[in-house]
């Protein structure tokens, strides 16, 4: 054996297969209660929705119907808009900062103490790993509420020679990826700049919003300075186009965001977009290339690939390409796809139906467009949404399935030589949200992570949220940023 | 086509004091305005002009009407610009910017003619030139100050780095104040390329001698070529040809015309533009007309993370 050349250490096979395997372990569901049918939550009560109309909501992972939720039209959207405007006339905007500030405190610390109902719900009703949901979703949530607490006194200190004035009744429309943290990341900075809310959840995915509403219900915050409407396109559309409403804010995808700018211009209406994503992920060959495949493995596996910042477009230095590649098929291999409340769980249920034939119409797109497919070997669950980790090679920069944001567990793979050529490929897509870098060297990163046209960059890492840290897009991926000090601004008129 | 009649500058030869000895009869040489696009200055290709006259009836020249293609070039222009423009340090952007208000001090007589022939009376006209080389001065200043007003370093809970700057938003196209034809045009270019934008201006169409003459400011002040391109002509023909451009990341328009705001934000939807809209600001007040908020309009901000490397043991004790 001495007398074999070794090769590279990060060249050797990473060894996953170690004849183990994993016994289900699954977190109980008996923690989580769910009524059979929710209402609307306006002025601080659930009532009835005048349009008489409930939906379904199901568990993606088992199709079983979890719940049925009323449909807001839009006599209870102006309803819930009249709520929202007579408690910020009435208190909200009056009531010192400090006052805010403690509402917005007990918001935070209730959810805390009902972490694990909250991400058992969670991963019931959209599909996504228990792992994450308890590890990520609902902490980061209950964190966000809990950031801008602080602030409700302290915007004085935020805008330098300015005065920061709420702007009225924030309108938020948020997509089901991220039901309850889009939910924490709308509410929490409205309330701490004076706003009052009405919020409209996914329809796929109301039910942690509405466990939210119970929240809130609980905390004693004014009636109207929160409310919480279930329904689809249609009631987004009539709470965008109410004229009691100041600001829009909106997450999901660059189609639908296109049209809430045109429906509000003309409008005293501000807005801001966080919209969708292609981002690039991109390894250089002097990266920590075991580390470097973790993080496109988790930039664009995590939560499915229903992330809007999700590295789907991975680049890597050709010198090292064919080491990542079998690193990456290696890898996918061990990712365990199946029951998202199991806590071995890597990837979970695609959100719908819906979704799923999008990703698999995505797929079929990227074969006949000469691109080579690579899909993990795992067995599906018989029932469900579910999609293999799936990889592209031979993908043209102009290839569809490189342009466009799938939305799932699908990473396209491109090679580079220079580092002008992975900005130029980069930064050639109408998207701005999110890019990644995996590089050692420290000059490099700094060139690279300015180059990017994106709004949120992370070097030797992916997919990390803050409730400190601004995120939002450059051009086509949206306007205005969410969380830390810059997500005050968006809440705010300065004087 | 008729020669217009261009009125005799009457300012040089009262102020020169040559009035002692005759003056020799001559013919003064005329001033073509153009347009200025990637730092060359063109008519527009369209071949099209207009004669803005004021409120005496004098007309003032033969202005370029810019044309949609005018409009694709000067984009052009400003894209190929962005990439050094923006690359360029903050301290050398300040130069420039200040540069540009000493090219444009130097140039005070020609600017006050300009407006007094635009109508103004003199001491309105060299109060705006004062207004506006001073309003260069200010923005100069902020080139490497903005930033650290804007940015933040985030203390994110978990083992990174995290920090927030801003950066500049593309190509900017501007539709220039319609009244105040030099302050105006100046107070909305200053911070736009102050932060590292560049952009495609659309002058006064009524007052249009300035801006053309502040291209030549412009030309002369170390500004590269591209960063800043004016056109003059109908901003009610060229806006929604700027709004629909696909390769255009902000608008800022300043009139109050409801309309026109509405058609520039539906247009500008398609590639999700940022509209800027300036229709309550009195320039002339310099609590209102400027502030490093008007750079921050035109900037995006940018999220950086990287680990921090955290193996235990060695804790300072420091």
């Amino acid at each position: 054996m001495a007398t074999r050349t070794k090769a590279k250490n990060n060249t050797l096979k990473l060894k996953f297969d170690s004849g183990w395997s994993y016994a289900p372990a699954p977190e109980s569901r008996s923690i989580a209660s769910i009524k059979e049918r929710y209402e609307l939550f306006i002025n601080g009560a659930f009532v009835k929705p005048s349009s008489k109309k409930y939906f379904k909501t199901i568990n993606p992972a088992n199709e079983e119907v979890l719940s049925e939720v009323a449909e807001a039209n839009a006599a209870d959207v102006d309803k819930a808009v009249k709520a929202a405007r007579t408690a910020y006339d009435k208190m909200w905007k009056k009531m010192p900062g400090k006052e805010r500030a403690k509402y917005i405190y007990r918001i935070a610390r209730m959810m805390q103490e009902r972490a694990r109902e909250f991400a058992v719900i969670e991963s019931l009703d959209g599909g996504k790993p228990i792992r994450e949901s308890r590890d990520f979703d609902v902490p980061t949530a209950a964190n966000h509420f809990f950031y801008y607490a602080g602030w409700a006194d302290k915007l004085e200190y935020a805008f330098p020679n300015r005065q920061a004035q709420p702007l009225g009744v924030a309108g938020q429309i948020i997509p089901w990826n991220f039901p309850l943290l889009m939910a924490a990341w709308k509410i929490a900075p409205a309330l701490a700049t004076g706003n009052t809310v009405v919020l409209k959840p996914a329809e796929t995915t109301p039910l942690t919003a509405l466990k939210l509403a119970e929240i809130i219900q609980e905390a004693d915050l004014p009636p109207g300075v929160v409310n919480i409407i279930t329904g689809a396109g249609a009631t987004g559309a009539a709470l965008v186009n109410h004229p009691g409403i100041d600001k829009i804010a909106f997450t999901g995808s660059t189609d639908v965001g296109k049209i809430i700018q045109r429906a509000i211009a003309g409008t005293h209406k501000k807005a801001t977009l966080e919209l969708g994503g292609k981002a690039a992920n991109i390894i250089f060959e002097d990266a920590p290339l075991d580390q470097a495949v973790e993080g496109v493995i988790n930039g664009i596996f995590f939560n499915q690939g229903h992330v809007c910042c999700a590295g789907s477009r991975l680049y890597v230095q050709e010198s090292v390409y064919k080491t990542v590649l079998r690193k990456l098929k290696d890898r996918i291999e061990t990712l365990i796809v199946g029951n998202p409340l199991d806590k071995n769980t890597d990837i979970g249920a695609i959100n719908s139906k819906q979704q799923l034939e999008t990703i698999y119409k995505y797929i079929k797109i990227g074969v006949q467009e000469g691109a080579e497919m690579h899909q993990s070997s795992c067995a599906l669950p018989g029932k469900g949404f579910f999609c293999r980790p799936t990889l592209f090679t031979n993908v043209a920069q102009s290839s569809r399935i490189a342009q466009e944001e799938i939305f799932g567990p699908v990473l396209t793979i491109q090679t580079f030589r220079t580092e002008d050529e992975v900005i130029e490929k980069a930064n050639n897509t109408p998207y701005g949200l999110s890019a990644g870098v995996w590089t050692d060297k420290g000059s490099k990163i700094f060139n690279m992570t300015t180059k990017m046209r994106a709004g949120v960059v992370w070097a030797n890492t992916f997919n990390k949220f803050d409730p400190t840290s601004p995120f939002g897009g450059y051009k086509e991926s949206g306007y205005g940023r969410e969380g830390g000090l810059h997500g005050l601004g968006a809440y705010v008129n300065l004087v | 086509m008729a020669k217009t009649t261009i009125k005799k500058s009457s300012l040089h030869i009262s102020e020169n004091g040559l009035e002692n000895h005759k003056p020799e009869k001559r013919l003064e040489v005329l001033k073509t305005y153009k347009i200025y696009i990637g730092g060359q200055f063109p008519r527009t290709e369209s071949g099209r002009y207009y004669v803005p006259v004021n409120a005496k009836g004098e007309k003032l020249a033969n202005v370029c009407l810019s044309s949609r293609k005018d409009v694709r070039d000067a984009v052009e222009s400003a894209r190929n610009a962005f990439g050094g423009w923006s690359a360029r340090a903050a301290f050398n952007r300040g130069q420039i910017l200040y540069r540009i208000a000493e090219m444009l001090e130097g140039r005070k007589a020609q600017f006050v003619d300009e407006l007094m022939q635009q109508d103004a009376s003199r001491a309105k006209a060299g109060h705006e030139v004062n207004l506006s080389i001073d309003r260069l001065i200010y923005y100069a200043g902020w080139c490497d100050k903005y930033q650290q007003i804007f940015s933040a370093v985030n203390p994110v809970a978990s083992s990174h780095f995290n920090f927030s700057v801003p950066e500049p938003t593309g190509v900017v196209c501007i539709i220039a104040p319609q009244n105040d034809s030099l302050l105006g045009l100046v107070s909305v270019i200053a911070p736009v390329i102050a932060g590292g934008n560049t952009c495609v201006v659309v002058g006064s169409y009524a007052k249009p001698l300035c801006c053309v003459t502040f291209a030549e400011v412009l030309n002369s002040s170390d500004l590269p070529g591209g960063v800043v391109n004016i056109l003059t002509g109908k901003a009610s023909e060229l806006a929604p040809w700027m709004a629909d451009h696909m390769d255009v990341n902000a608008i800022v328009y300043c009139e109050k015309d409801e309309a026109t705001q509405k058609m520039l934000k539906e247009k500008g939807s398609a590639n999700v533009k940022r509209a800027l809209i300036y229709d309550k600001v009195n320039w002339y007040d310099d609590a209102a007309g400027q502030s490093p908020y008007f750079i921050n309009d035109a900037q995006e901000i940018k999220t950086t993370w990287h680990p921090i490397e955290n193996i235990g043991g060695a804790g300072s004790k420091y």
